[in-house]
């Protein structure tokens, strides 16, 4: 075992805990892991989601469009991971089950896994849904499916 | 009009989104990783499953950090409930049926899909993929009608 790749190693998992550190902050800070937060969104009783994604994206934009492509590369190495969407059936298909299982629920990905750390265990039914679910999934692709970034 | 479309107050929600954007933008900048949340579901699998779907490069070689992705959330929303959350736990008055199927179909979708609010959402349009910014649309407009007709 090379020492510089153990360091780089202990770098990236702590870079990335931080980083679901602070993602997860955010979503309990801004009310996501509250599915009642989200459903008012969807009932058109509450914008605030509005406020969270574009606060998020704006961030996000100024760092994937200009700090990162100035920097070159991660500063950990390797390279930036390109983003797999594509113009298919499937995207579509896809995003709209996704809905309307986010709309049953009032909890996506991100908010199930953080929610936990607020206490709220009823989160364990989506995670356990949302594990079914995906293992439905790959379980009908052939091998050789492309699955994409997300 | 701030207060109507707001009724809880805005501030948080902004401050949170802009602490999310964070969160993505220093995984990027360090890693270069993108952070989209519903892979973990699907890289998961691969420990237990030796489908070749699961055992495919890409989730094997993800499958650690988006598990230490998933840990960071779940003690960044620690840290909130002990320094800002309520005394209790929290806790929701969606029945258990909605929040399992509601996961299933969800699950099922944003895999097929290729992502989810913060895959699509974030990370897709944060990369002008104009295919994430259909996606994000096609999926609030079923969120909208599924919350609607089953409120």
């Amino acid at each position: 075992m090379n020492h510089e790749n153990a360091h780089r190693a202990n770098a990236s998992a702590l870079a990335t805990i931080g980083a679901g550190a602070l993602f997860g902050f955010g979503l309990a800070l801004s009310g996501m892991v509250r599915p009642e937060v989200v459903l008012s969104f969807l009932r058109f009783q509450d914008w605030g989601l509005m406020l969270v994604m574009g606060g998020a994206l704006v961030v996000t934009l100024a760092v994937y469009q200009g700090l990162a492509r100035r920097q070159g590369a991660p500063l950990l190495g390797g390279g930036f991971e390109a983003h797999g969407a594509r113009m298919q059936r499937d995207t579509f298909v896809g995003a709209a089950l996704f809905g309307v299982g986010w709309g049953l629920s009032g909890v996506c990905p991100g908010p199930a896994i953080a929610g936990l750390g607020t206490g709220n265990l009823d989160m364990l039914w989506v995670l356990a849904g949302l594990a079914i679910g995906a293992g439905l999934h790959g379980w009908r692709q052939p091998a050789a499916a492309e699955a994409q970034a997300g | 009009m701030i207060a109507s479309l707001f009724p809880l107050g805005w501030a948080h929600y902004l401050a949170g989104g802009l602490i999310i954007g964070l969160g993505v933008a220093l995984l990027y900048v360090t890693t270069g990783r993108l952070a989209g949340m519903s892979s973990v579901f699907s890289s998961s699998w691969s420990f237990v499953s030796q489908r070749p779907f699961f055992q495919q490069p890409r989730w094997l070689e993800s499958r650690v950090w988006r598990l230490q992705m998933a840990l960071g959330l779940v003690a960044g929303a620690a840290l909130w409930w002990l320094l800002l959350g309520p005394t209790q736990a929290l806790d929701t008055q969606v029945p258990a049926w909605r929040l399992l199927l509601g996961g299933v179909v969800a699950g099922y979708g944003a895999r097929l899909s290729g992502g989810c609010t913060s895959g699509h959402g974030i990370c897709g349009m944060g990369s002008l993929k104009l295919p994430s910014l259909l996606a994000v649309g096609v999926f609030m407009a079923t969120g909208f009608l599924t919350a609607q007709v089953l409120a």
